[in-house]
């Protein structure tokens, strides 16, 4: 003010009014951290650092970006309304969001009535789908159910012995065909020994494909109709099964095998590595796309029905 | 590959369009853009704050020297901190003086070892070597039948021994088998696929360790999926402690993954990439050239992968074969027509050759059109062309009505199809024979360049 009295307008020195207002607009936009800041004033106890060090611990275990600041501004948002006194309380709402999250994925499809239930199994190379089927069968054997296996991964080298050895394992039959044989048709013959045979559960093996490979995301289509001309409603439920290691990269392949073939769970792979999985939060938050098991190792006895507060604590740990 | 990060930067870079100068408030929201950017791109966060901060140090220290845009300027550093994390060289492979050489493979499971020890195997033998394949996996199911089938494939020799147990024991008497081997057949290069296994398996990672004191490999390369996410950090510095990495493969790079974890890699191991998986076929593997690969992430394209790959693929004294006939009185049949068509597509989906291009520049909406190139159109030319007999593809002028309403059936299109690619054809026919008209080429030599 004096100095414009002086008359001195020097724009550069000052920051006029209008700058002013920008920088603090600029402000408000601060990085994420900065702005959960606000919550610092809350709970004397808890500094920049900790917010920062909850950012690191989401992106780190691949929740992304999105879900990440997502989750952290609806942590806000509570810290608002309730007193948080320490990081404990913190890291407990913390795990509440992303609880809520997982919990609003749908439900396990109702049992057939009338069976066989055909259960597909999709992914892009590598994620263990094989190992996955081998470990299903064995639960379901567990369960007194009567399985049949399907190999319609014809494409892979050595898939079928693989697919083989885990029938044997687990004392199920691999209907299957030679090597570059017809995936549909293969799987026209399992469905129809199935419905013959009067068997509880059909597990489709399929070839690994990238999500980005639109011929091969057709022969999926192609598949289910095949399934559907056979037996009404199946495939009953379509588990795409992911690597836990994945990135970001899983919400395309969640979005993709959806499109193409009606995803209607996840199971989440060699979770007994590093890896924390946390891109399935993101799939469930975007595609409500519920997880059903989890694979913590290479036996039969290796996959477990997935626990979300088990899942969500070992973020953290 | 990496399509959607080069959009989020460009997005970044538009709002520092046409500032003058380069300041710390100027450049955070570009830095935050590509901080996001990096992060969705599956960059380890550590990675990630360790070049944001490297490019905010140089970006806003630089502003005075350079005659750059802003926003030119903070893409040159950018990218210039990428490439150095990468690593400016197309790496080489080593090999031991005394044959055989030895290359062992390690990663996680389903990072895809046994497909990429064929395709090694694969280059080697393109490359004048005689590559001996052995798979010590003895532990995943029909992992070694996997390895053989792969190798017949390929034509390349495997030595498949007995396994008995499955233990360690047998994983050493294997290895060593196969190094007897090669020695007795004139094998210059050992390949040995390995189980995947986790970092934090130790008896398995022992197991590692036993290999490379037994063998003495001359190379461990490290399997990575392109598609791994923050642990790729973990993973590799794990390995890279118990075994001394001295290369990364990446594989499905043919995918939509963002490869973040190349630079996460390659910044915890120090170890080049040396190369990229791109397809499931045993041809599908690349050197990799980090130049490129980050002139594709910002936005720069990758012409010089696309020139390669276009000497590679296209048969040239075809091609110059066609040019002739094209331009001289002959013309240029529906047979040469197709066969052109072929010679492109040769080179991959035409959605893939238009992503190569720049996105930023004269060329800047071909990416766009990429997405709306329907490769089924181009299908549907071909299969019209090849419901014509031999002598309409040389005399098109032969195809009446009758002819045309058989060869839409043939096709499985319609008489209008047939027509426009006709009509179509016909331009080009027309097109052709003015080029090679002496008059055209005085004409086009008398004609001033534009922007010259």
């Amino acid at each position: 003010m004096i100095q414009t009295l002086f008359g001195s307008l020097d724009e550069k020195k000052e920051p006029s009014f209008f700058e002013r207002m920008k920088e603090a607009v600029t402000r408000t936009r601060e990085s994420l951290a900065e702005r959960i800041d606000d919550v610092v004033s809350i709970g004397k106890e808890i500094d920049r650092n900790t917010l920062e060090e909850l950012e690191a611990t989401l992106i780190g275990a691949d929740l992304g970006t999105t879900t990440t600041k997502e989750v952290l501004a609806k942590l806000r948002d509570k810290a608002d309304r309730k007193q948080i006194k320490d990081v404990g309380e913190l890291k407990r709402l913390l795990k509440e969001e992303m609880l809520a999250i997982l919990a609003a994925t749908g439900a396990p499809p109702a049992r057939v009535q009338k069976g066989p239930e055909v259960i597909l199994v999709v992914g892009v190379n590598g994620t263990g789908k094989t190992t996955t089927i081998g470990k299903l069968a064995q639960v379901l054997r567990g369960q007194g159910k009567t399985v049949l296996m399907c190999a319609a991964d014809t494409f892979r080298a050595a898939a079928i012995e693989q697919l083989e050895i885990w029938g044997q394992r687990t004392g199920v039959e691999v209907i299957k065909t030679k090597p570059g044989g017809d995936p549909s048709a293969v799987l026209f013959d399992a469905l129809q020994a199935a419905t013959a045979r009067g068997t509880d559960y059909v597990i489709v093996d399929t070839a690994g494909r990238l999500h980005t490979k639109t011929n091969l995301m057709l022969e999926l289509e192609k598949m289910r109709r095949t399934a559907q001309r056979i037996i009404p409603g199946a495939p009953h439920e379509t588990l795409l099964v992911m690597d836990a290691t994945t990135g970001q990269n899983g919400l395309q392949q969640a979005r993709q095998f959806t499109q193409s073939a009606g995803v209607t769970g996840i199971v989440l792979t060699k979770l007994d590595g590093t890896a924390k999985g946390g891109v399935v939060i993101a799939i469930s938050r975007e595609l409500g796309l519920p997880v059903r098991y989890v694979g913590v190792g290479e036996k039969a006895g290796d996959l477990l029905p997935f626990d979300p507060q088990a899942f969500v604590d070992s973020l953290f740990a | 590959m990496f399509e959607n990060l080069q959009e989020k930067l460009q997005r970044a870079f538009k709002s520092l369009r046409g500032q003058a100068v380069l300041s710390e408030e100027n450049i955070t929201e570009a830095l935050r853009e590509i901080r996001v950017a990096l992060l969705e791109a599956d960059v380890n966060f550590k990675v990630v704050k360790d070049l944001i901060d490297r490019i905010q140090a140089k970006a806003v220290g630089a502003q005075v020297m350079t005659a750059l845009s802003p926003g030119e300027q903070v893409i040159k550093i950018l990218r210039d901190e990428l490439v150095e994390t990468l690593g400016k060289d197309t790496a080489k492979m080593k090999f031991s003086s005394q044959p055989p050489s030895v290359i062992l493979m390690a990663g996680l499971q389903g990072s895809g070892k046994t497909t990429t020890s064929g395709k090694l195997a694969n280059w080697l033998k393109q490359g004048g070597h005689r590559p001996l394949l052995v798979s010590v996996d003895v532990y995943r199911p029909a992992a070694r039948e996997q390895l053989k089938v792969v190798a017949q494939a390929i034509k390349a020799h495997i030595y498949e021994g007995e396994v008995g147990e499955a233990n360690t024991a047998t994983v050493e008497r294997l290895a060593k088998e196969a190094r007897r081997e090669a020695i007795i057949t004139g094998c210059d290069v050992l390949i040995v696929d390995t189980a995947g296994r986790l970092h934090i398996d130790e008896q398995l990672m022992d197991e590692m360790q036993l290999l490379k004191k037994l063998l003495n490999p001359s190379e461990i390369l490290f399997v990575a999926d392109a598609m791994t996410g923050q642990d790729a950090v973990r993973s590799a510095d794990e390995f890279h402690k118990k075994l001394t990495l001295t290369g990364v493969v990446l594989t499905k790079m043919d995918g939509d993954a963002r490869g973040g974890a190349a630079l996460s890699i390659r910044q915890v191991t120090g170890q080049p990439i040396k190369f990229i998986g791109i397809g499931e076929k045993y041809d599908a593997l690349e050197p990799f050239h980090p130049d490129r690969i980050v002139s594709r992430i910002l936005g720069m394209g990758d012409l010089l992968s696309l020139i390669e790959k276009a000497e590679q693929q296209i048969d040239k004294k075809k091609a110059q074969e066609m040019a002739t006939k094209a331009l001289s009185g002959d013309g240029f049949s529906l047979e040469d027509f197709r066969e052109q068509l072929r010679q492109v597509r040769k080179m991959g989906s035409i959605k893939s050759i238009l992503g190569m291009l720049p996105s930023v520049g004269p060329l800047a909406g071909m990416q766009k059109a990429a997405d709306q190139v329907d490769e089924k159109q181009i299908n549907r030319v071909e299969a019209i062309i090849d419901s014509m007999t031999q002598h309409e593809r040389l005399h098109h002028e032969v195809i009446n009505g009758n002819r045309r309403k058989r060869i839409a059936r043939g096709s499985g299109t319609s008489v209008q199809e047939v027509n426009n690619l006709l009509r179509q054809y016909a331009q080009m026919r027309k097109m052709f024979k003015q080029m090679g008209k002496p008059s055209f080429a005085r004409r086009m030599a008398g004609m001033k360049m534009p922007g010259r």
